[in-house]
């Protein structure tokens, strides 16, 4: 049996350096949409001015996107180094997204970035403005890629499993490409990341604008993200029920847990505003509910029900029970693939090999296999539900706080008269960080809420890990701790540095602050 | 769609292609990182240095992620058992290239002697540990490398990480690492005039050197004293891939059965001495541009000899000779690599034109007056 210690640190050190790198996506995705934006303007107008503020907030961009592409790999790796059972399980399926975002998308993205910081002089300005247009595409389907990856960890479609290989393979790749999980998932994602963006630009020209300099730069940078984030946050909004949606129908575990539904209500449900989960006894303490709102939400329809976490799991028992025949049979044909009753048996139950495998955490001979065991097993299969309940809630919060200011950005942008509003300004400048935040909660809810599965309903993370000492990820971590602080320092020395000097780093003569280097 | 069989055939070439790919684009970029501390004798010279692959090296470095992806869709057992087994080695690699991105892009933004200096020897690692790694890697594989499956194909390596670095494999670091840093150097002489260009040229012939004399000893080396691996059972390329269904034993001279058996294959280490000797012949010539084909050239000879010698196998396994990976046993399904096999088709060529258009936008000598005159821009 695999040590519950190297699953847990394998875990925490994906996680760690998952939410590391995510710190850095989502102000590339969006960022460079503005930078295409602003681009544009200049190609249109011929004013200098957006040439400098497309040069400036590149800059910025530039430094953010060193760290990206330096964490990106390290997620690339572990997929090998720390979950080679993983890797070898659904290497089939999952690799290929991976493979075709480098030649499709990383590659173009990567050449592109190159010219756009290094080829303004050498190329015509409608050249220079395709190369960014050709960056943020290459950004974006990135991003499409790589969701569709994990996507395809939510909700396993286009495949199966063989016994002879001993894997998951692709059976239709289109159905992998087109999971409404990770076409909702792209969306939602994209569209955070262009919230992130316009927020940054937002802040750091409102801060411009309360210390009074570079007035018409940060005056211009403002009324841009104020239009971008107000649209990209209601995109956030609306396309984030969406995926509630999907998640309803492929992955009711995760919605049952986030939003604390232990019983299943008759259609439509209501919906838990706020509530105090209380696990062991599989019921809140308290809660302020909303009638209707979680059958409309969920299923967009009156009288289709959305089950409860209880029968969830009384479901999951019966697929476990099943699942141990699958494992069995499974044994039987791995030491003798011609065993024609086991494959009868297999087929029968294969299905539910996933959920058999969900008992390996406890027995490795299934013949000890006893109805408390399997009661455990049952029990794993939902997440737990506070840390569901409440990060998702913040995730929600956070994104209407964001549409509240970026509607007011707008209106007063469009009436022309924010830079007088300090008050909005200074609002702006501490909103900074709430897309981060809304960001890594939103990864939290997704990844944990698909515990215990990698593969939800075909591979038990507790299985997914490669066979290490725990020695070896207390070093891998301590490495990855170490350096992924000492680079955020630097990240964020050079961030401030240049987001204060501002536009004057240029050096082009037009702004304050032009003495530094 | 093509047979089983002959997808197994194009995709070990193929990652072959792409291997190599990274070897002479993201490869010269690593060695231009290697040079970096020693032909650049002052902060402007050094920026001169790094401008030279400044557009490039984000682009180029894609090759090495997408070979990463590639092996994961194509062989994921490789992946799997390779990345996991080879834990510390991988993970000295992946830090080794921390420095490259934060490197390129932070070094020139602070005008302080001791934060440029720091990431100068930031970029001397990121270029100069990842060819090192992978060539005493594969010294190793030319070994065999200590796993096993059990019958559910989860992998358990039992070998250390200092046991990587046995002479054997040290020597095929030195190939890797001549190799990578000769190719660095022919493409610095391209770049550059003057006093770089002429410590470049100097560089490329100690490197040029070294790779002709490790290159030959390692031949030797494997000839006297590494037995190689063979397939005893018969071998049905056709069939859904199973690593525990064959047996394997070890044989001397076996290293060199394709060699005999197809004396075309002869050409690839002939290719990679005989490049080596072009380039440095076309470099002092000042056919810069040739040379650095010529010295791409003999990157093929030189992974493609390592590379024809293992046929079949991609990772021996010396623990247990059956588990051994090889091409027909660990990879994907026959769907995934013909997806695969139309995505490199259709998105490769069109690599390639981009790239291509970015050198020749971004062409030219790389002199003192360009860094002076774009200080804010340039790295």
């Amino acid at each position: 049996m695999v040590s519950e210690q190297l699953v847990d640190l394998s875990r925490l050190q994906f996680a760690a350096t998952a939410l590391y790198h995510f710190l850095f996506v989502p102000l590339t995705i969006g960022m460079v949409w503005m930078l295409v934006i602003m681009e544009s303007v200049y190609v249109m107008t011929g004013k200098p001015l957006y040439k400098d503020m497309t040069r400036f907030w590149g800059k910025l961009f530039g430094i953010n996107f060193a760290l990206g592409v330096t964490t990106g790999i390290t997620l690339e790796f572990q997929f090998g180094t720390n979950w080679a059972y993983y890797s070898h399980y659904v290497g089939d399926i999952f690799g290929a997204p991976l493979a075709i975002e480098g030649l499709m998308a990383f590659f173009l993205e990567s050449t592109m970035i190159g010219l756009f910081f290094f080829g303004w002089d050498r190329l015509a300005r409608k050249q220079h403005l395709l190369v960014t247009i050709l960056m943020a595409v290459g950004t974006n389907l990135s991003a499409l890629w790589i969701l569709i990856a994990n996507g395809w960890m939510q909700n396993p479609v286009g495949a199966e499993f063989s016994y002879v290989t001993m894997r998951m393979e692709m059976t239709d790749f289109w159905a992998v490409v087109f999971n409404p999980d990770a076409q909702a998932k792209f969306v939602h994602t994209v569209s955070a990341g262009y919230v992130t963006g316009a927020m940054f630009v937002l802040s750091i020209s409102s801060w411009y604008l309360l210390k009074g300099r570079d007035v018409e730069f940060a005056r211009r940078s403002f009324g841009i993200a104020a239009a971008f984030g107000f649209a990209s946050v209601c995109s956030v909004i609306v396309l984030g029920d969406e995926s509630g949606y999907t998640v309803g129908e492929a992955q009711q575990t995760k919605l049952a847990a986030m939003e604390a539904m232990w019983e299943t209500e008759p259609a439509p449900a209501s919906f838990n505003l706020v509530a105090i989960p209380n696990e062991a006894e599989m019921k809140n303490d308290f809660a302020i509910e909303i009638p209707w709102v979680m059958g409309l939400i969920g299923t967009r329809s009156l009288d289709k029900q959305i089950p409860g976490i209880k029968e969830i799991k009384l479901k999951n028992r019966e697929r476990i029970v099943s699942g141990i025949e699958a494992v069995t049979a499974l044994d039987a044909l791995r030491r003798n693939q011609n065993d024609e009753a086991a494959r009868l048996k297999f087929e029968a139950h294969k299905t539910d090999l996933g959920f058999g495998l969900l008992l390996k955490k406890y027995v490795s001979d299934f013949s000890q296999v006893t109805p408390a065991i399997i009661d455990k097993a049952m029990n794993d299969t939902v997440p737990r539900v506070a840390p569901m309940f409440w990060s998702f809630r913040l995730m929600v919060a956070l994104g209407f706080a964001m549409l509240l200011l970026f509607g007011l950005a707008l209106w007063h942008s469009v009436k022309g008269d924010f830079a007088d509003k300090r008050w909005l300004l200074r609002w702006a400048l501490l909103s900074l960080p709430m897309p981060w935040i809304a960001c890594e909660v939103g990864w939290f809810v997704a990844e944990y809420g698909r515990q215990p599965w990698t593969i939800y309903g075909v591979l038990p993370t507790h299985l997914s890990v490669s066979t290490l000492s725990v020695d070896n990820l207390y070093g891998s971590l301590a490495g990855f701790v170490g350096f992924y602080t000492a680079l955020l320092i630097v990240e964020m020395y050079l961030m401030v540095k240049f987001a204060k000097q501002g536009p004057g780093s240029l050096g082009t003569g037009r702004y304050a602050n032009e003495a530094h280097a | 769609m093509l047979d089983y069989e002959t997808l197994k055939l194009i995709w070990w070439l193929l990652v072959g292609v792409l291997l190599v790919g990274f070897a002479i684009m993201d490869g010269h970029d690593m060695g231009v990182g290697t040079l970096l501390p020693f032909v650049g004798k002052n902060d402007v010279e050094r920026r001169v240095v790094i401008n030279t692959v400044g557009p490039h090296w984000d682009g180029n470095q894609v090759w090495f992620i997408t070979a990463g992806g590639a092996i994961f869709a194509a062989w994921p057992l490789v992946y799997a058992t390779a990345f996991s087994g080879f834990y510390w080695a991988m993970l000295a690699v992946l830090w080794a290239l921390f420095f490259r991105p934060v490197g390129f892009d932070y070094r020139s933004k602070i005008n302080n002697p001791t934060w440029r200096g720091v990431w100068d020897w930031g970029l001397f690692v990121g270029g100069a540990l990842p060819p090192l790694i992978f060539g005493v890697a594969f010294g190793n594989l030319f070994q065999g490398v200590p796993f096993s499956f059990d019958d559910h194909l989860v992998s358990t390596y039992s070998g250390s990480f200092w046991a990587l670095l046995n002479p054997f494999a040290l020597l095929a670091g030195v190939v890797s690492t001549a190799m990578i840093t000769f190719h660095g150097a022919i493409y610095l002489a391209h770049r550059t005039v003057g006093e770089i260009q002429w410590r470049a040229l100097r560089a490329a012939g100690f490197f040029g050197g070294l790779l002709l004399l490790a290159f030959a000893s390692a031949g030797l080396w494997l000839w006297m004293a590494v037995p190689g691996y063979v397939i005893q059972s018969v071998v049905d390329g056709a069939a859904q891939p199973d690593p525990l269904a064959k047996t394997v034993v070890r044989e001397a001279g076996a290293w060199f059965a394709n060699y005999r058996r197809y004396p075309a294959t002869l050409a690839l280490p002939v290719l990679g001495f005989a490049g080596v000797l072009a380039a440095q012949v076309l470099a002092r010539t000042g056919r810069t541009m040739a040379a650095f084909w010529a010295s791409a050239l003999a990157i093929v000879g030189v992974i493609g000899t390592a590379g024809a010698a293992l046929f079949p196998f991609i990772m021996p396994s010396s623990l247990d000779p059956n588990s051994s990976l090889t091409v027909w046993d660990s990879v994907s399904s026959r769907m995934t690599l013909t997806i695969m096999l139309w995505a490199t088709l259709i998105f490769m060529p069109l690599i390639i034109l981009y790239t291509s258009w970015a050198y020749r936008v971004m062409g030219g000598k790389v002199t003192a007056a360009y860094v002076r005159e774009n200080s804010h821009s340039a790295y």
